[in-house]
């Protein structure tokens, strides 16, 4: 879409042809590394980046260029993989699909690790908490009876009962957004019980009692608050917060 | 901005026990059911109390023992001290569930507050249901005006 001629007024005002307007922006990035002491600290970098660049580019230039041992996940760098969760001015986004002309470029760049889950080096947390309850929700399918002979048969209403919740990338935007899972970490999260949804209201699957047993927990849905937190936070826009409600639902209905 | 505050980075933890029960359920149910009953029973009570007749000048000792001489009143009373009781207590056990970070903090806490909450409930079911306004043996000048005996 930028390939389209501006008007002569903006153009006159524009580099050369071709050429993608560049700034200088400054990130402000919690760093941690044990080997060097048991406390976090600050870095600041300033760096010249083109109009066009994501914090991933920018956290690139820095590693590439300034510091090598700036430490961050990233996998496929296009907003599919869920590698790169962090928190970019308190916020928890992906760094691969945030511009850093949305991030007010003006004032320093916060770029923090994702909160709740323990950090192992700068913005490289340890996931580990987060996939064990992801495997407690059971996320595969489940089939009662004999193997079946021919495939499932779906309507399209039916697939999109959960199609919502089909889309996580298990990036932890969300659980790491939630303050209930801050406080101790006992909670399943909402990343958990988003996809024990997507199960959970699949007319092929077989388990949706046990995983709703699974997650009437004292830690399960009921701890959500509905503070919209991760339905702020996710980067695939999957209302999670809607989706925890739905599975609360789901219990009352069968509960009584 | 969070930017000051630094916390340090925690040690990983794993889930400590699988706790399954209904309890959360029918706590969440019961918030939702005496939250709005509470409120048909709060408004009706300060309806009662403070607008009908002669209004919010006619309530004192002797307002509180007719309402009480009535088992209609008593048990409206009853209802709303168990029902704000449950409801409050059990708000204040969710608060400290998702505040307090450490299981000790947790344990004392929530001792408080079921100490609290039996105390109120024990002491006002009391009240409601052995208030007497004219004790046949107390000093006649400590005894309301009505009681004529």
């Amino acid at each position: 879409m930028t390939a389209t001629l501006d008007t002569t007024a903006e153009a006159e005002n524009k580099p050369a042809a071709g050429e993608i307007p560049s700034f200088d922006v400054t990130l402000k990035i919690q760093r941690f590394s044990p080997e060097v002491g048991p406390d976090p600290w600050w870095d600041e970098f300033t760096i010249t980046v083109h109009g066009t660049d994501r914090v991933l580019d920018a956290l690139h230039k820095i590693k590439w260029e300034d510091d090598g041992t700036l430490s961050f996940r990233r996998s496929c760098a296009h907003g599919v993989c869920g590698s790169d969760a962090m928190r970019i001015n308190g916020r928890n986004r992906l760094a691969c699909k945030t511009l850093l002309k949305d991030v007010n470029p003006d004032k320093p760049i916060i770029v923090e690790p994702i909160k709740g889950l323990p950090v192992l080096k700068d913005l490289i947390v340890d996931m580990e908490p987060f996939f064990a309850s992801y495997r407690e929700i059971m996320p595969f399918f489940i089939n009662k009876g004999n193997e079946p002979s021919k495939e499932h048969l779906q309507s399209s209403e039916e697939r999109e009962r959960f199609d919502d919740t089909t889309k996580c990338i298990l990036c932890a935007a969300c659980t790491s957004s939630c303050p209930v899972f801050w406080t101790d970490g006992q909670y399943f999260g909402p990343a958990a019980i988003v996809n024990a949804h997507r199960f959970i209201f699949d007319s092929r699957d077989d388990g949706a009692t046990q995983r709703l047993e699974i997650l009437n927990d004292k830690e399960g849905v009921w701890r959500c608050r509905t503070t919209f937190n991760c339905t702020e936070a996710c980067p695939r826009g999957i209302e999670v917060t809607k989706a925890i409600q739905e599975v609360k639902r789901a219990m009352i209905t069968r509960a009584f | 901005m969070a930017t000051t505050a630094l916390a340090a980075p925690r040690s990983p933890y794993a889930r400590q026990k699988i706790t399954r029960s209904n309890f959360e359920l029918y706590s969440w149910m019961f918030m939702r059911v005496s939250g709005v009953i509470l409120i048909a029973l709060i408004f009706a009570h300060l309806f009662v109390n403070l607008m009908v007749g002669e209004g919010v000048k006619a309530i004192d000792f002797g307002f509180v023992a007719g309402k009480w001489a009535s088992p209609f009143w008593q048990i409206w009373d009853l209802l709303m001290l168990w029902l704000a009781m449950i409801h409050g207590t059990n708000g204040v056990r969710t608060i400290i569930n998702d505040y307090a970070e450490r299981d000790g903090t947790r344990l004392v806490l929530k001792l408080l507050l079921y100490v609290a909450f039996t105390i109120v409930v024990v002491l006002g079911t009391l009240v409601i249901f052995t208030f007497d306004p004219c004790p046949a043996d107390a000093p006649a000048e400590l005894l309301a005006s009505f009681c004529t005996a």
